[in-house]
């Protein structure tokens, strides 16, 4: 699909092409640089990704195949006016996201007050019953959240997504800053960017405070992966190893004595807390799903006995619910009592006879996704879509309407990248980094920001061949 | 460190060992069919395929012994599990698998060589080709081992590391002499006979031993000391006595970083029994081809204890 053209906010030049305040310091740098010599230290990078193996994993590819998600050298500038705005809006989204889970797996009250419906959680596979009743350790669900943000103005971000599941892209938020600087260290010398690379540690020391009860001396914090063939296994690996945690698989974990122990070379040791980056239904084959071969049997009756902290916690995915994420107003308002200070994309749910009419009405100017989608799967893009899918997707709307929302196409804002014909606008979006203990939370200065790489493209997910590029906070 | 991590290094180690083997074993087996007429030729690199304990499975495919089927067959085979490629992915795959017991340095060589070789091993090997892929993977074996000894701190991973290569390393080299022992025998046993030198070089260039010898013999070349070079040198870094005492060296290390002696100490000590007080006639009076399956088999038994006594798997 595409923008609209003109109309989309460009973060790096004014309509009259004048250099906007956030760029105003990289933009004297990149006008003393050598365009080929870019080209070249752009080259660079890419090879420097292959050696040290960033790269990810398709599925259903041969392994030849790896992938490398492109990287833009042009970094995607925030003022820090702009982000401490944009993070207050995300701590409050957070707090209240929390709040609701909680809630959800207790009295219900948001729903006892008529301010989301029963149905939400009725059927929703995401909702475990497993998990009511029980508070988590520090009561905190989200350990980990990404908010995706979109921009369309000056002062206007939006929330397009909460991923409180298993987000990722954190390591390519890391890596892009280390080769940001290794590439170009005397632009940081110019411009002073707030540090990203104490993520790892603040990680760890976040997860530490959400140690359970059981715990015996320093907690012991590990990061369960699915193996090396899961696509984010470089993430897992690299948090894992800058946390000083071990990564570890299913095979090696084991309920001992009422604990979860992980097999070492000296016999078992007891983990404290699991980052787990494996979804709910494998984590545990005697609670969920007995086929899993990635889950540790019985780790689900060590949790709710005070045994392990499961970060995020299990059932949390509701929040990353399509239709839920329609009422995220509402949900902010209902526990923080303040107005929310990040604004939702606009959204039909398709379960409403009325909404559901708009949506068929108007689709060609509608993006409609699956409620449960992710990654770019199952949507359709009205703008971009020729008559025979919209077709197609209106027989499968009209069928299972329940399953769909509809969002109007945005006209998202764009940040150069660097093209062989010199700079060019690519939309972007933004996912920042949020980490939640009972200490309190915090949000690391910028994040993940994704690029669409082809012109007019709004399609930013690495899967359908986006990319990423550099994403700074200005110190002041 | 997890069982499962040590299992992944210790492999690693072996898979790379028996590739750089290999290599060592292509190139004598090119070198032996360059100076030989058609037939004889095929001999060799049936002899070859035999050493490499792939007779089974070239045969299943193959109904020659033509060189060019033969090197390829064992540099990049995607269905054979002992083609170099696919032990240089296996390699890979457990330095992936344990990424955060090795450095970054060992993780970038064992990447990089990886990407090179696959690059390397993607279309067929022709006989122009064969010297270059043979001396690549030499090199890069070469790479990992010294990005190894450069980086890695001399914990139990670093041991587990070292057992991996030298069970390997032994094993292989009382292989190559077993297939070929039969080369060796009539000579022991006929003093003085006339003596087919260049089958008494083959052993020793698989070996990459060749000039090593030369130089410790003054040019002398008879069986015996041929024997006696490869089982029981020990400054050579490929002979079954000098990697017997890098094992029992790592094991030993294990056993006081970890304050408690093992079972696998228990089979070291068995194993040396068999080794470390022989010499040459000891040896060739027990039959040299019954004291190699016994070395054979006691190596697996070291490397079985290993496995246990420090819970590789469940």
């Amino acid at each position: 699909m595409t923008g609209n053209g003109a109309d989309n906010f460009d973060e790096m030049l004014d309509a009259n092409g004048g250099v906007r305040e956030a760029y105003r310091g990289y933009s004297a740098w990149f006008d003393d640089q050598d365009p080929q010599g870019l080209r070249r230290k752009h080259q660079e990078a890419e090879a420097f990704f292959r050696k040290t193996g960033i790269t990810f994993n398709v599925y259903g590819q041969d392994e030849a195949e790896e992938r490398l998600i492109p990287f833009d050298p042009v970094p995607r500038i925030i003022t820090a006016h702009e982000w401490r705005r944009l993070s207050k809006g995300i701590e409050q989204r957070v707090r209240a996201l929390n709040a609701f889970l909680h809630d959800l797996y207790h009295r219900q009250e948001i729903i006892r007050a008529g301010r989301v419906p029963e149905w939400l959680l009725r059927g929703n596979e995401a909702y475990l019953p497993h998990m009511s009743g029980f508070t988590p350790p520090g009561g905190v669900y989200t350990h980990i959240t990404g908010i995706d943000l979109v921009r369309t103005g000056p002062n206007d971000f939006h929330v397009l997504e909460d991923n409180a599941r298993t987000p990722s892209g954190v390591s390519y938020m890391l890596e892009n800053r280390e080769t940001m600087m290794a590439m170009f260290p005397e632009l940081f010398t110019q411009v002073k960017v707030a540090p990203v690379s104490n993520y790892p540690r603040r990680l760890a020391r976040s997860l530490a405070a959400c140690a359970p009860r059981k715990t015996e001396g320093r907690p012991v914090v590990a990061v369960l992966t699915p193996g090396i063939y899961n696509s984010a296994y470089y993430e897992h690996a690299f948090l894992a190893d800058q946390m000083g945690a071990e990564l570890v698989e299913a095979g090696d974990l084991r309920v001992v004595g009422g604990r979860v122990q992980m097999r070492t070379t000296r016999g078992f040791t007891p983990v404290d807390v699991l980052y787990r980056r494996v979804d709910d239904e494998y984590l545990d084959p005697l609670t969920f799903n007995p086929e899993s071969m990635l889950g540790v049997p019985g780790i689900m009756d060590v949790y709710r006995s005070g045994g392990i902290t499961i970060a995020n916690a299990p059932g949390t995915g509701i929040a990353d619910d399509k239709a839920l994420y329609s009422f995220m107003p509402e949900i902010v308002e209902f526990y923080t009592g303040e107005k929310p200070l990040l604004p939702n994309v606009e959204t039909w749910r398709c379960m409403e006879e009325d909404s559901l009419k708009y949506v068929l009405d108007n689709i060609d100017d509608l993006v409609i996704k699956e409620v449960h989608g992710s990654g770019g799967y199952g949507m359709l893009i009205g703008p971009a879509a020729s008559k025979r899918e919209i077709a197609k997707f209106t027989e499968k709307l009209k069928a299972k309407p329940h399953n769909y929302i509809a969002q109007p196409t945005l006209s998202l804002s764009t940040v150069p990248i660097l093209t062989k014909k010199g700079l060019a606008p690519r939309h972007v979006d933004l996912r920042p980094f949020v980490l939640m203990s009972p200490n309190g939370i915090e949000i690391t200065p910028g994040g993940l920001t994704r690029v669409a790489l082809k012109r007019g493209s709004l399609v930013v997910n690495s899967s359908q061949g986006g990319g990423t590029k550099d994403s700074w906070v200005l110190e002041e | 460190m997890l069982g499962r991590s040590a299992n992944a290094i210790f492999w690693m180690f072996r898979y790379l060992e028996r590739a750089e083997n290999l290599a060592r074993l292509l190139d004598t087996g090119f070198r032996m069919a360059l100076t030989r007429d058609h037939l004889t030729a095929e001999e060799e690199w049936r002899s070859v395929i035999e050493t490499a304990g792939m007779r089974h499975g070239y045969a299943a495919q193959n109904g020659t012994y033509a060189g060019i089927q033969v090197w390829n067959y064992i540099l990049r085979d995607r269905d054979n599990p002992n083609s170099i490629r696919s032990l240089i992915g296996a390699v890979r795959s457990n330095a992936r698998s344990a990424r955060n017991s090795i450095t970054t340095e060992l993780w970038e060589a064992v990447n990089e060589s990886y990407l090179q070789l696959n690059d390397l091993l993607a279309r067929p090997v022709t006989q122009s080709g064969l010297a270059d892929a043979i001396n690549t993977v030499k090199r890069e074996s070469t790479l990992v081992r010294g990005a190894m000894d450069g980086s890695m701190l001399r914990n139990d991973i670093y041991n587990f590391a070292r057992i991996g290569s030298f069970v390997e390393r032994a094993d292989n080299t009382a292989r190559i002499i077993d297939v070929k022992y039969y080369v060796l025998l009539p000579s022991l046993s006929y003093v003085g006979s006339s003596l087919d030198n260049v089958q008494w070089e083959t052993i020793l260039r698989s070996l990459g031993a060749e000039r090593a010898y030369r130089w410790l013999n003054a040019g002398q070349l008879d069986a015996r000391g041929i024997a006696n070079f490869l089982i029981l040198d020990g400054q050579f870094p490929r002979s079954l006595r000098f990697c017997y005492a890098k094992i029992r060296s790592n094991l030993h290390n294990l056993a006081l970083q970890y304050g408690e002696k093992l079972s696998s100490n228990e089979a070291m000590r068995k194993a040396d029994l068999n080794l470390q007080d022989k010499d040459i006639d000891a040896v060739l009076e027990q039959g040299l081809h019954e004291f190699l399956s016994d070395f054979i088999a006691d190596t697996h038994d070291i490397a079985t204890a290993v496995e246990t006594d420090y819970r590789f798997t469940d």
